[in-house]
């Protein structure tokens, strides 16, 4: 197509073949904004399937007084659609809580399943209050309260069992080894408001 | 990515239907601004379905929960009024590029032999569109959108013997109500959706058996050159498809503009009484349709008896079917045709666009002369046009397109 | 030439129809500066709303949390002041929750004859202006259960509740601007609870026209460099 035009002007370029560059350098411009106003035009399709305001207030933080709670007493508030417990721990279960840490499978919740201050044996802020989401690591059934030594079995030291596939936690949440579930019970973020009322569902200094 | 291609091309005819409909397609080189609004419909009823599906995922088709839902979309969901405008928006300017591309095809005779199919099938896709508006227009449950569909299935009475109980069949209910939101929003949503798409494909595969016409109205297959393609014709790949960006580019800019700076237009896209919760026990002062139906309801309250009335209205559509076998110019294309043809056209969309201001206010005495007297017009145009095309004196029309 | 006399007489026609209007009233309404980017007039406004009239209209479609981020009722880190919309919450309402009334409806139908209307779309069903004149609106009328009745509603159920104000400014503790300016920021707030969104949409608009017409100008340049070759193929009968 442009050989003709190539014999007359060796140096320069022929008029076609600038065509050819100015036309592949509009189509690359032309590819690049179409692509930015791609992406511009998928954001609100992506964003909008986000939680809407409406999903948010009702997921709002929950704020608990927990000056009723006896001691060893289990307590279930919904946040989120999920139960969340807090069980108000004796100086007895506190005190027994690591005589099983070779059966555990994760007793120093090395998984993150747990905000950093509850990254402890106790995983919680205040040793004796325990909070943690009352959903089985498993498959999502919601385990029982069994804090009684050898409620179920004699070797048992107290904890949480799920009825649905057999997977046992002990009074932190950890989960033992040789059950169906995989890792610890997950523990919400919350925080202290003076020293009976928790707000589960958000993190200290996040405020206004 | 070669790869890929052949190896869908051994099981499926993908490179053949490329060429047939897009690089080796031979459209005539001559088209004009008109020629935009077939892919603009197109790519607005892309809009619709994909706004469309996303509002779905917020709204709640109920008489109880409609209402606060696109509250919700507007105020609660991210970008949730965006969508919503660009939905409302759409809806308009849909009608205004199916009204234009309608247009055209009166101006150059393009639902002329050989395309009366197409045209056909334009004509269905249109009915089947003002269908899908009115049903849609019931969704936001807002004071308009019950006493319009109110109104209008209300209508239906009026065909003897089995008008009462037809109307009660179409409301599933004594009034609208409930049950007729949710059925009107499975026909807005699947019903017409899935329709509108098969009859696209059907209405493109139509055109592309005969070709496009043009401006001139010459049939372009019958000038080819040595390699069998036509001597006045171009690849639609890639001479239309940048030309159809650049359309769409343009497009999107007024589009857009609409959608962020007056997504309302001054109640004419999204009227202030549909803001009210729809009510059963009041009625709003003036209750009319959205702009793009007044002309035929100005048809409709220009007759005072109410069965003539309904007759006469879904006249106004249907006559636009006959257009073809109506048409008994020997050429396609206004450019040639005579005198009588383009004044005949000219009063008509004069009158049409009369009926559809008129649709939108008040009735007076002054304003129903003008509206019988454009609805005379309007019907005149297509009833006398066997004569007037035939009798005019019209021009020769050349074999090749000049440049 | 009988087409042409037929065509003008047509045109004169339609613009007899566009003379005939019998809409009176639209001239009649008072003009408003409704300004959404003025801050402390939404704050103003709100502060209004609040003490004047969400003892008997909700907006029931406005969060306090969404109103106190939109009014820049916010902290540092951007999140609603609580102190701040608390000066604002009269009921028992959370932070998140809906703009409701405390009024029982039973009771309400009661006292004025129906329920207050919520008022979280009342600026697009009305004007601003209509809202603006409305609220000037009211005058004395004994033979009302509240002793007031409106010129663009007659016989309102709505008591008069800015006579305190009203009074006020007759007796010279506000000027008129300053009354005024009262009813201009709740009628803003108003605006701006009908739409929160038009907060955003003028400037997204602006980058999005901006970014097409950018493009347009690549698309259109594109869009030539093919086309040039059809012009010249046409001059030179070259077949493509």
């Amino acid at each position: 197509m442009s050989d003709n035009s190539k014999d007359e002007h060796p140096e320069q370029l022929s008029d076609d073949q600038i065509d050819e560059q100015r036309r592949k350098f509009l189509l690359v411009g032309s590819g690049v904004l179409g692509g930015i106003g791609a992406i511009c035009a998928l954001t609100p399709l992506v964003s909008s399937l986000m939680p809407s305001a409406k999903a948010q207030a009702a997921g709002a933080p929950v704020q608990v007084d927990l000056s009723n709670i006896e001691p060893g007493q289990q307590v279930t508030i919904e946040w989120r659609g999920k139960p969340v417990w807090i069980i108000r721990r004796t100086k007895e279960m506190l005190a027994h809580l690591n005589e099983h840490n070779e059966q555990l499978r994760d007793p120093l919740s090395v998984v993150n399943q747990q905000p950093d201050y509850a990254k402890n044996q106790y995983r919680s802020i205040n040793p004796e209050f325990l909070v943690l989401v009352g959903i089985c690591t498993h498959l999502g059934c919601s385990p029982k309260y069994t804090p009684t030594a050898n409620q179920i079995g004699s070797q048992w030291p107290g904890g949480f069992y799920c009825p649905c596939h057999g997977s046992t936690f002990d009074m932190s949440g950890r989960v033992f080894k040789g059950v169906p579930a995989p890792i610890n019970l997950e523990v919400p973020p919350y925080h202290f408001i003076g020293e009976t009322v928790i707000v589960i569902g958000e993190e200290e200094g996040t405020h206004g | 990515m070669g790869n890929l291609v052949n190896w869908i091309n051994e099981r499926f005819p993908l490179l053949s239907a490329w060429k047939k409909h897009a690089s080796e397609y031979y459209v005539p080189k001559n088209l004009n601004f008109f020629y935009y609004f077939g892919f603009l419909s197109t790519a607005v009823l892309i809009n619709q379905l994909v706004t469309g599906l996303w509002l779905t995922m917020f709204y709640t088709p109920s008489a109880s929960q409609a209402f606060a839902s696109i509250e919700y979309i507007m105020r609660d969901v991210n970008y949730g009024w965006l969508l919503r405008y660009m939905h409302s928006t759409g809806a308009s300017a849909l009608l205004i590029v199916v009204y234009l591309h309608m247009f055209r095809a009166l101006l150059y005779g393009s639902y002329k032999k050989p395309r009366e199919l197409v045209w056909l099938l334009g004509m269905a896709m249109f009915i089947l569109i003002l269908a899908e508006a009115f049903c849609g227009y019931l969704l936001p449950w807002g004071q308009m959108s019950y006493w319009g569909a109110q109104v209008i299935t209300s209508l239906l009475s009026a065909i003897p013997y089995v008008g009462d109980n037809l109307v009660t069949w179409v409301q599933g209910d004594y009034h609208v109500s409930d049950a007729t939101l949710h059925r009107f929003f499975a026909l807005h949503v699947i019903g017409i959706p899935l329709l509108l798409t098969v009859l696209v494909g059907l209405h493109i595969v139509a055109l592309h058996q005969v070709g496009s016409n043009n401006p001139e109205g010459i049939e372009i297959r019958k000038q080819l050159n040595r390699d069998g393609k036509p001597l006045d014709g171009i690849p639609f790949h890639p001479y239309y498809t940048i030309k159809d960006l650049f359309g769409l580019t343009v497009f999107l800019i007024g589009f857009f503009a609409v959608v962020f700076f007056m997504p309302d237009m001054h109640g004419y896209f999204l009227e202030p009484t549909n803001f009210i919760p729809a009510d059963p026990m009041v009625t709003p002062d003036l209750i009319t349709p959205v702009w793009y139906m007044t002309p035929f309801y100005s048809i409709l309250r220009a007759i005072p008896d109410k069965l003539t009335g309904v007759i006469a209205m879904g006249s106004g559509v249907m006559i636009l079917i006959f257009l073809p076998w109506l048409d008994k110019s020997p050429v396609k294309s206004m450019r040639y045709k005579g005198y009588l043809s383009r004044l005949a056209l000219a009063l008509m969309i004069v009158c049409f666009i009369t009926l559809g201001y008129l649709g939108t206010v008040p009735v007076t005495p002054v304003k129903q002369i003008v509206a019988r007297i454009c609805t005379t017009v309007y019907f005149l145009y297509f009833i006398l046009m066997p004569v007037y095309s035939r009798m005019e004196a019209h021009r020769t029309v050349p074999d090749r397109i000049m440049k | 030439m009988r087409g042409h006399r037929l065509l003008a007489s047509l045109i004169i026609l339609l613009s007899a129809t566009l003379l005939d209007a019998s809409d009176v009233k639209i001239s009649q309404l008072l003009p408003v500066d409704i300004k959404l980017t003025d801050q402390p007039a939404l704050q103003r406004g709100a502060r209004v709303f609040m003490n004047y009239c969400s003892g008997c209209h909700s907006l029931r479609y406005l969060r306090f949390d969404r109103m106190a981020i939109d009014l820049g009722l916010v902290t540092v880190n951007g999140k609603p002041d609580e102190q701040l919309a608390s000066n604002l919450i009269f009921t028992h309402a959370q932070i998140n929750d809906p703009i409701k009334i405390n009024m029982p409806p039973t009771e309400a139908r009661q006292w004025f004859g129906t329920v207050p209307p919520d008022l979280s779309l009342i600026a697009r069903v009305r004007s601003p202006s209509w809202l603006y004149t409305y609220l000037k609106s009211f005058y004395p009328d004994s033979s009302r259960p509240f002793g007031s009745n409106n010129v663009l509603i007659p016989d309102v159920a709505m008591p008069n509740v800015f006579a305190p104000l009203a009074e006020h400014t007759q007796a010279g503790g506000l000027s008129e601007d300053e009354f005024n300016g009262i009813l201009q920021d709740v009628v803003t707030f108003l605006v701006y609870a009908g739409e929160p969104s038009k907060l955003v949409r003028y400037r997204m608009g602006v980058f999005v026209i901006v970014f097409l017409s950018v493009f347009l100008v690549v698309i259109y340049l594109l869009k030539k460099s093919y086309w040039r070759k059809v012009l010249v193929a046409g001059k030179k009968h070259i077949p493509l």
